[in-house]
């Protein structure tokens, strides 16, 4: 299973010399095995996503639809391709489907091409804590804690697991993580992972003050990534307005106070990572 | 064991910010969480007994009408909630761990998720010293 990280910012865009390092698209991700290829998120590096030319199906699987994760669909060029065959998983709302639910972006005013008049060969799923299989990869969807309905990935290939959490606070509550993992959000889909990319947003005094916000603390992320016992962690979904000199300065803080026994990486634009 | 929805997850948390009594239960009936102020009708605390049956949570208190006799658990609204699936309160008499009986108001309702599937029922017990 091959993974290829095409964006790691959270929220907003942000170009420019000082974010250069990590890069400033947000979240996308592509997973690839033998000649399927899943797109995990829409975000801004949804851009840089090419597929080899004989490749005749993809597969976009989004979190949710916060427009950082979906601003990069209109410029994806397997949906203007009347021989391309694309799938977009993502969850529904309790009271609208997934294609109402994107046509409030994929139309006018927002963009000017309507879904239904995209030339692709277009199939939209609703899912929810669901199970599917695509290819040679078996995919579990599972509600987690962030705004409006967002879901998390566990991806199992033939070798191995890839478990995708870009927005999330499992930390929300009164004493932050339970350490009963029955109570904990998305940690079945993290459990025993191979590579965990999970939501590291905030500093822990930042995340004091956006309780609630949707998003995670990177001490509280590494402890998510800890109890769920994976084997190598990326932190993403980076705050905008951290450039790449003080992601560096935060992760070396955080590396000082906590030193868990799996390889943990700021997720950066451009990293390839090869699991078995 | 499978983690729990998200639906119950978030319950529990704010359950576990309330200074109300509040018991969390799966759709049949197994308390799966009680916060603190619960103590005071259970005697326990949610930390030493971990989740419980419904057989054994509900014999630890006992319900009365106004007549101080016992009240049928079909009666009670976490009861009603959990076989129809819908809101219920009521006003009755417990028989607290002093064995004196004190008024308590019960609330229930079900916890329909976004999938619209019913994942449990919370009743919280409200104080009704003024009744
Ligand atoms: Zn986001
Ligand atoms: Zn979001």
């Amino acid at each position: 299973m091959r993974i290829s990280v095409k964006g790691v910012r959270g929220s907003i865009p942000t170009s420019g010399a000082d974010t250069s390092y990590y890069g400033g698209n947000t979240s996308c991700t592509v997973v690839s095995e033998k000649d399927c290829f899943l797109v995990l998120d829409g975000g801004s590096g949804m851009q840089k996503v090419t597929l080899p030319a004989a490749v005749k199906r993809v597969d976009i699987l989004l979190t949710h639809l916060h427009l950082d994760h979906i601003q990069g669909l209109g410029f994806f060029s397997s949906l203007f391709n009347p021989a391309m065959e694309v799938h977009i998983w993502g969850p529904a709302s309790a009271t609208q489907s997934l294609h109402s639910r994107l046509s409030r972006y994929l139309s006018p005013p927002l963009f000017p091409v309507l879904i239904r008049d995209l030339p692709c060969q277009l199939t939209l799923h609703d899912i929810a804590n669901s199970v599917f299989e695509i290819g040679p990869f078996t995919i579990s969807s599972r509600f987690v804690i962030h705004p409006g309905p967002t879901v998390g990935f566990r991806i199992s290939g033939q070798r191995s697991v890839f478990a995708y959490l870009p927005d999330h606070e499992p930390a929300l509550g009164l004493t932050g993580l339970l350490k009963d993992t029955k109570w904990i959000s998305g940690f079945d889909l993290a459990s025993d992972a191979d590579l965990l990319m999970h939501d590291a947003q905030y500093t822990t005094p930042e995340y004091n003050n956006k309780i609630g916000w949707g998003h995670s603390s990177m001490e509280d992320a590494i402890q998510f990534a800890s109890l769920a016992t994976v084997r190598h962690f990326l932190l993403t979904h980076h705050d905008p307005s951290r450039t790449d000199e003080l992601l560096n300065e935060m992760f070396a803080d955080i590396q000082k106070k906590i030193s868990p026994p799996f390889p943990i990486e700021l997720a950066r634009e451009g990293m390839e990572i090869e699991l078995p | 064991m499978a983690s729990y929805e998200i639906e119950i997850i978030l319950n529990r948390q704010l359950a576990d910010c309330l200074s109300i009594p509040v018991f969390i239960t799966d759709t049949t009936g197994n308390l799966i969480f009680y916060n603190d102020p619960a103590e005071m009708i259970l005697g326990t605390r949610f930390e030493e007994t971990g989740e419980m049956k419904v057989e054994t949570w509900s014999t630890i208190f006992k319900p009365l009408d106004d007549h101080k006799a016992p009240l049928p658990p079909e009666q009670l609204p976490l009861v009603k909630t959990l076989n129809d699936q819908h809101p219920h309160h009521k006003t009755f008499w417990i028989e607290s761990l002093k064995g004196t009986a004190e008024k308590i108001s019960v609330t229930s309702y079900p916890i329909i998720g976004r999938a619209g599937k019913f994942l449990g029922a919370v009743a919280i017990f409200w104080e009704t010293k003024d009744l």
